[in-house]
């Protein structure tokens, strides 16, 4: 039945080839841990991977219960944590989470910088990575700021301070992230949008071409 | 039928009438590595699975044993309240207040050492271009990403000693440790244990106020509540936090949104122009504390 299905659409789309070259890629012996254990480093990248999905997949759930408004966001937080069955579970994952997804980053950053593995013909894919882990520090600071508490609100003060003291576009930047002269309903309107929207598309589209890059090129060879 | 038998299978590019030529685009293959390179689907990734099951499950560990911290709501009048980043942010914030990073020089602490430091990073591959891979033959590539680890390490330590000490001097309890410690508390004395919304905490002040009977008489008890909590129609408590008397007096003889004017109904109700009086005054005085 389900070969069936599968032989159905196979011939008219021809999707054999398509997960075949994903499944049938060779996993050369230096970076599988079976075989050298010290190969555990090249699990990073993967992990860090795995912990995005969580992230996206706990965001979905956080969204049903929050309000991106600064009368209710705060409430909606704790209502979410202290009432929603397995509330303070998924948020506990997001929060965390989002922690674990930066060491993860930065360790497979590490990897990839002492085992030289950038260099050609891998540079663009190590460009991507830098713009996955900005985008990544993006997520962060505007994550930081939806709970509405006062940690949030007032590093958020900071961050634009520090962004309104870069030369020439410092004051625009600042209005643009804050939607006015102040930190407030504007502000937190946007970092939901931007934290919910428009970082996770950008998010999705260069880890495709992180993702196309390595198998178009292959894992760098031992060393 | 463009194929002859059932079985063939035809493999169309672009316009169907024309087959696929039989040349694969190149796999990278890892034959000219010595040892056992294996599929990527299942065996390897049964492996990396596992490893992922590992971290998953510490994880999960981390997230049950610790709930992720809240404190109190945003209030941007709280001048006691210490700033301090996510943990990860705190090298960057740390650098900006050093006196050479600050002021006058800020430029440096917010532009310069970051752009230097994340531009050449993102450049690494174009700047370190040699055919070279092992980290110990590439000693100025490895050395500076040394010395900007520590940098980071050291200034991401120093700033949270100093947050640290700073809670300790000024005898702060950090809000989201308040906030589980009162939660607790009203818990086990059988409150509620959420933090209360600004409206709920409003008390009625002046409940024996003789304008409390006009209150009655002029009917606002029945949608507004016989406490001011409110039902039909918001609540008043606090509402001369909102308006001034002579807001009040104006919303009692005209209405305002989905409130009627009640003029005609409190005269007929007998309620004097003197007593009305009072009654916006009683009301201007609902302020929080």
């Amino acid at each position: 039945m389900f070969k069936g299905v599968y032989n159905w659409i196979d011939e008219r789309l021809d999707i054999t080839p398509i997960w075949r070259d994903v499944a049938d890629h060779e996993v050369p012996e230096h970076v599988n841990p079976a075989h050298h254990f010290s190969a555990f480093v090249y699990c990073f990248g993967g992990l860090t991977f795995f912990i995005t999905v969580i992230q996206i997949l706990s965001g979905m759930f956080l969204t049903m219960s929050y309000v991106p408004d600064i009368q209710n966001a705060y409430y909606s937080v704790e209502y979410l944590q202290q009432r929603v069955a397995f509330g303070g579970i998924v948020r506990g994952m997001h929060h965390w989470g989002a922690s674990l997804v930066i060491v993860m980053m930065f360790l497979h950053t590490l990897r990839v910088f002492f085992t030289g593995s950038y260099k050609a013909p891998r540079e663009m894919n190590w460009v991507v990575g830098m713009l996955i882990f900005f985008v990544m520090l993006g997520l962060g600071f505007t994550g930081y700021l939806l709970p509405w508490d006062n940690k949030a609100y007032f590093a958020t003060k900071v961050g634009m301070e520090i962004a309104d003291t870069v030369p020439y576009i410092g004051p625009y930047l600042k209005e643009l992230m804050q939607g006015g002269e102040i930190v407030g309903a504007q502000t937190l309107t946007r970092f939901f949008a931007i934290h919910v929207f428009f970082l996770p598309a950008a998010l999705l589209g260069l880890l495709g071409a992180h993702f196309f890059m390595i198998r178009r090129q292959g894992i760098s060879g031992p060393l | 039928m463009a194929h002859g038998s059932k079985d063939e299978k035809v493999v169309y590019v672009g316009d169907s009438r024309v087959k696929k030529k039989s040349s694969q685009p190149l796999q990278p293959d890892y034959s000219s590595y010595p040892g056992k390179s294996e599929a990527f689907i299942p065996n390897f990734l049964l492996k990396e699975w596992m490893v992922g099951a590992v971290v998953l499950v510490g994880f999960l560990v981390l997230t049950i044993s610790e709930a992720p911290p809240l404190g109190y709501p945003a209030d941007p009048n709280n001048a006691a309240f210490i700033p301090i980043p996510d943990w990860y942010f705190l090298f960057l914030y740390q650098l900006l207040k050093y006196p050479y990073a600050a002021g006058d020089y800020v430029l440096i602490g917010t532009v310069l050492i970051p752009g230097i430091a994340f531009g050449g990073l993102m450049l690494a591959p174009f700047l370190d271009t040699g055919n070279e891979r092992r980290f110990y033959k590439r000693p100025i590539a490895t050395s500076l990403m040394l010395v900007s680890l520590a940098a980071c390490v050291y200034l991401t330590v120093v700033s949270w000693d100093q947050y640290q000490h700073e809670l300790e001097v000024q005898k702060i309890e950090p809000e989201h440790h308040k906030r589980v410690r009162e939660a607790e508390k009203n818990a086990l004395a059988g409150k509620p244990y959420n933090h209360p919304k600004p409206n709920d905490s409003v008390a009625l002040v002046a409940a024996d106020d003789p304008a409390m009977e006009t209150y009655k008489k002029a009917t606002c008890i029945a949608c507004h509540g016989g406490e001011l909590e409110g039902g039909g129609a918001p609540a008043l408590l606090g509402v001369g936090d909102r308006l001034s008397k002579e807001e009040i007096l104006t919303v009692i003889k005209d209405g305002r949104g989905a409130m009627p004017a009640m003029l005609d109904t409190a005269t007929k109700a007998g309620v004097t122009e003197e007593e009305l009086d009072k009654l916006a005054d009683w009301l201007a005085k609902q302020k929080k504390e």
